[in-house]
């Protein structure tokens, strides 16, 4: 343990495979999938070519309470709900006036989202327009402003150290994490509840995405829609959730004892500055995110045996992917996409990949990339596909990329 | 309308918008100190009640009533 170790001690996730972290670890094993036919209206009203997706497998409205639901946007609910199950799974009691077990001062969030509250933005401006200004919720803004999943969190845990809700599409979930670790690192935290959430399964979001040809359209396969670095994959398939973290200093963690998953030992932020949504041709702003996260951790390229892709199933994202960890860490890499399972959950899609990661080395077992029957003969590393691999890994890395050219690569170490 | 059936009738609303128990919901009772009710809630309960009882309660007014036994008074008066 150096001054500078940050560990987890705590994970939480409601994804399309179940509504905790411990369904959603059995249903990747078991090779479940969260793809669905989308069975509502508006698909055909718009006629929307892609009419499959991945919805969380438990509703909010069966964990919080009534009034709880109808002051949050869905995503704000579930970056709650996650939260609440890794504080706790970290051994904390919520907060109350007698007890306060983080000291408020040294405690903050990061939890990021790519959209935040679409829902609440299209419902209350529908009321808006049929019914006029007295129907329009006082609660619209603090609904769908982005930074409203990370400050809920922060109320419910009484975070007084600075609340921070990183926007960098497909990659704020690991931007959270990365912000986190920065928080700690620097002195400003001891412990840090850290993650991503995103719940925009709308009719703009699927017309808008289908727009830009990035979604599947294998609508009579849902459940094999998702098939990240298959010849046959078409796109992604949208999915909802959120993956929260309990980060900690190892000091403030071996001082109460507590139980530590893995350590965040490295992370790496750069930009593409290149396209708004096409990735650079030569991966750079990829290559150079996985070496600043390695050589932040102190990590050589063979301690790293294993990255959890961020490969969302679209065509060109995949191989571009596999070409930039290979040029970074070289052949001897496993690669496995929890994609082809959980669906793309856009800003909870790199914090509860993370958690994957970590349970990866925690446990000893990459699962599978589900849908993956027939590799891309351009994807040149081996990737888990069929079984999980067990295998004690020394060093794991989770890449997340997103529109904008946001490459965001974390180093994870066994404890 | 009688007082005990506008005292109900706040009580529906303000355990439909703030999730108090309409049981608590008492003529004495504050909305901001005992029952725990915020501004941007009061909102929401001022014009469900404008609609229940056919009133009008400008922001103004709104700022006045600080108990339930306030919102019963205003509404007998300007119902």
């Amino acid at each position: 343990m150096t001054v500078n170790d940050v560990v987890i001690t705590g994970m939480g996730a409601t994804t399309p495979l179940g509504g905790d972290v411990a369904s959603t670890w059995d249903g990747l094993l078991n090779g479940a999938s969260g793809g669905r036919p989308l069975e509502e209206d508006w698909v055909d009203t718009y006629d929307l070519p892609s009419r499959i997706a991945a919805p969380l497998a438990v509703e909010p409205s069966e964990v919080l309470p009534r009034v709880r639901l109808r002051r949050m946007d869905r995503c704000e609910q579930i970056a709650l709900i996650a939260a609440r199950q890794a504080w706790s799974d970290a051994g904390f009691d919520l907060p109350d006036e007698q007890h306060e077990p983080v000291d408020p001062e040294r405690l903050g969030v990061s939890i990021g989202t790519g959209i935040g509250g679409p829902n609440t933005l299209l419902e209350q401006h529908d009321l808006l327009k049929s019914q006029g200004l007295r129907k329009v919720s006082p609660l619209t803004v603090p609904m769908l402003m982005p930074n409203g999943p990370a400050a809920h969190v922060s109320i419910e845990l009484r975070a007084r150290a600075g609340v921070h809700s990183p926007a960098s599409a497909c990659a704020s979930g690991a931007e959270g994490l990365a912000k986190a670790l920065d928080m700690i690192r620097s002195g400003r935290a001891d412990v840090v509840v850290a993650g991503g959430a995103e719940a925009c399964i709308r009719p703009i979001t699927v017309a808008g995405f289908s727009q830009s040809r990035t979604l599947s359209t294998r609508n009579d396969d849902p459940e094999g829609a998702s098939r990240p670095f298959d010849a046959a994959r078409d796109g992604f398939v949208m999915g909802e959730g959120s993956g929260v973290v309990v980060l900690e200093s190892a000091e403030h963690a071996a001082a109460r004892g507590a139980r530590v998953y893995a350590r965040l030992a490295g992370a790496g932020i750069t930009s593409d500055a290149y396209h708004i949504t096409g990735n650079h041709p030569d991966g750079i702003g990829q290559v150079n995110a996985i070496n600043e996260a390695i050589g932040s951790a102190g990590l050589s390229t063979t301690d790293v045996e294993h990255v959890n892709a961020h490969a969302t199933s679209t065509v060109v994202g995949d191989v571009g992917e596999a070409a930039a960890v290979r040029k970074a860490l070289g052949d001897h890499v496993l690669l496995t996409a929890p994609k082809g399972a959980l669906g793309h959950l856009v800003g909870g899609a790199g914090a509860v990949e993370s958690i994957i990661t970590v349970l990866s080395l925690y446990h000893g077992v990459i699962p599978a990339t589900r849908n993956l029957e027939e590799p891309d003969p351009k994807v040149e590393l081996e990737v888990v596909a069929g079984e999980p691999r067990t295998k004690q890994l020394t060093a794991a890395v989770n890449d997340s990329f997103g529109f904008g050219g946001h490459n965001v690569a974390l180093a994870f170490t066994r404890a | 309308m009688a007082n005990e059936e506008i005292t109900q009738g706040l009580a529906s609303i303000v355990e439909e918008v703030a999730g108090v128990d309409a049981e608590e919901v008492s003529v004495e009772k504050s909305f901001v100190d005992d029952l725990d009710i915020d501004s941007l809630s009061m909102v929401e309960i001022a014009v469900q009640a404008e609609d229940k009882f056919g009133v009008k309660i400008p922001d103004d007014e709104l700022a006045n009533l600080k108990t339930v036994g306030d919102a019963v008074d205003y509404i007998v008066k300007n119902a």
